[in-house]
């Protein structure tokens, strides 16, 4: 029992950038707002295990006190100021501690303070997800557009996750400030990479943007977080190449596209 | 083919919001009243059509030349 419990904690090949199984805490960050959500949930647990101490403390002496034999007369305390004070003033400053940090982290997620050096388009589809890179475009009907499907259970290679790879992943740049544009064409779909720290859903008519700069290269598996519709495509992943290898992937893909 | 100018549209203070469905309508907009301004191949007009290619989904702007063509385009121009 304990080695089967060990192997799925420890042992297990973990991609670190993925789900694994029996997982606890938070995916590495990659992105600078996945290093904040995990700092504040830190700061924030700093409280919680105060508070639970102190709680846990009172309720034990509290249960452990009012004992019919051993005390039979309970204290009639009915009133104490400093008691009343220290109890009302704490509670009130805690709260502030955890909402300074939770809305510094959650203003500075929205900002977008550079101006991105790129803007891909993730567009949902029930089945699929199509990306589209139109920076470089000189007309409307050119562009780089690529499907994104799922590959099914039955068949993913060795060393593939199931359910969690792609056959075209999305290749973005590290290090580089990018702006993504969420939207679907039919269902509601979310876009969400864990490690990069984004949740961005994608309504239908209405198109959402969300910034990110990967920090590190590497391969990042998200799901959908909003599934609607049967069979619905909820597989995310997103190559980081370094920015000198970028221009020549996206390059073969269009020059493989338009011939 | 293999260096690519990182270039995109900017950030913009009038869509300093999540929500960008205006802000690609506007940019689309803007490239055709500059169009209309300054003549059909206006080489400053380029800039909004990269901007709004880049910020809107095709389907959305195949479906606004569309409406366009056939004179039932619900923006101003």
């Amino acid at each position: 029992m304990i080695e089967v419990f060990l192997e799925w904690r420890f042992l297990t090949i973990a991609p670190c950038d993925a789900a694994e199984p029996w997982q606890l805490g938070s995916q590495d960050a990659a992105t600078p707002i996945m290093q904040g959500i995990i700092d504040l949930h830190h700061d924030i647990f700093f409280f919680l295990i105060l508070i639970f101490v102190f709680v846990s403390r009172m309720l034990v002496r509290a249960l452990w006190h009012f004992h019919e034999q051993k005390n039979p007369i309970p204290q009639r305390i009915v009133h104490g100021t400093t008691i009343e004070i220290i109890r009302t003033i704490f509670p009130s400053i805690i709260p502030m501690f955890i909402a300074i940090p939770s809305f510094a982290l959650l203003y500075s997620m929205d900002e977008v303070v550079v101006d991105p050096a790129i803007t891909i388009k993730a567009i949902g589809h029930q089945w699929y997800r199509s990306y589209e890179y139109s920076d470089y475009n000189s007309s409307d009907e050119q562009s780089l557009t690529f499907d994104s499907y799922t590959i099914p259970e039955d068949d993913p290679e060795l060393g593939q996750s199931r359910l969690l790879e792609v056959d075209n992943r999305v290749v973005v740049p590290a290090k580089t400030h990018l702006r993504m544009i969420v939207t679907p064409a039919d269902v509601p779909h979310s876009w969400a990479v864990p490690s990069s720290g984004v949740k961005c859903d994608a309504v239908p008519g209405r198109s959402n943007q969300t910034s990110i700069l990967v920090q590190r290269e590497g391969v990042y598996y998200g799901q959908c977080s909003e599934i609607r519709g049967t069979n619905h495509a909820f597989t995310i992943v997103v190559e980081a190449v370094p920015l000198k290898d970028y221009g020549s992937r996206v390059s073969n893909q269009f020059i493989l596209q338009t011939n | 083919m293999a260096e690519i100018e990182l270039k995109t549209a900017p950030a913009d203070f009038r869509f300093p919001t999540t929500n960008q469905t205006r802000h690609c309508f506007t940019r689309y907009i803007e490239y055709h009243k500059c169009l209309n301004a300054k003549g059909e191949d206006a080489a400053e007009c380029q800039k909004f059509a990269r901007y709004y290619r880049s910020l809107c989904p095709v389907e959305w702007v195949e479906r606004w030349n569309e409406q366009r063509e056939n004179g039932t385009f619900p923006g101003p121009l």
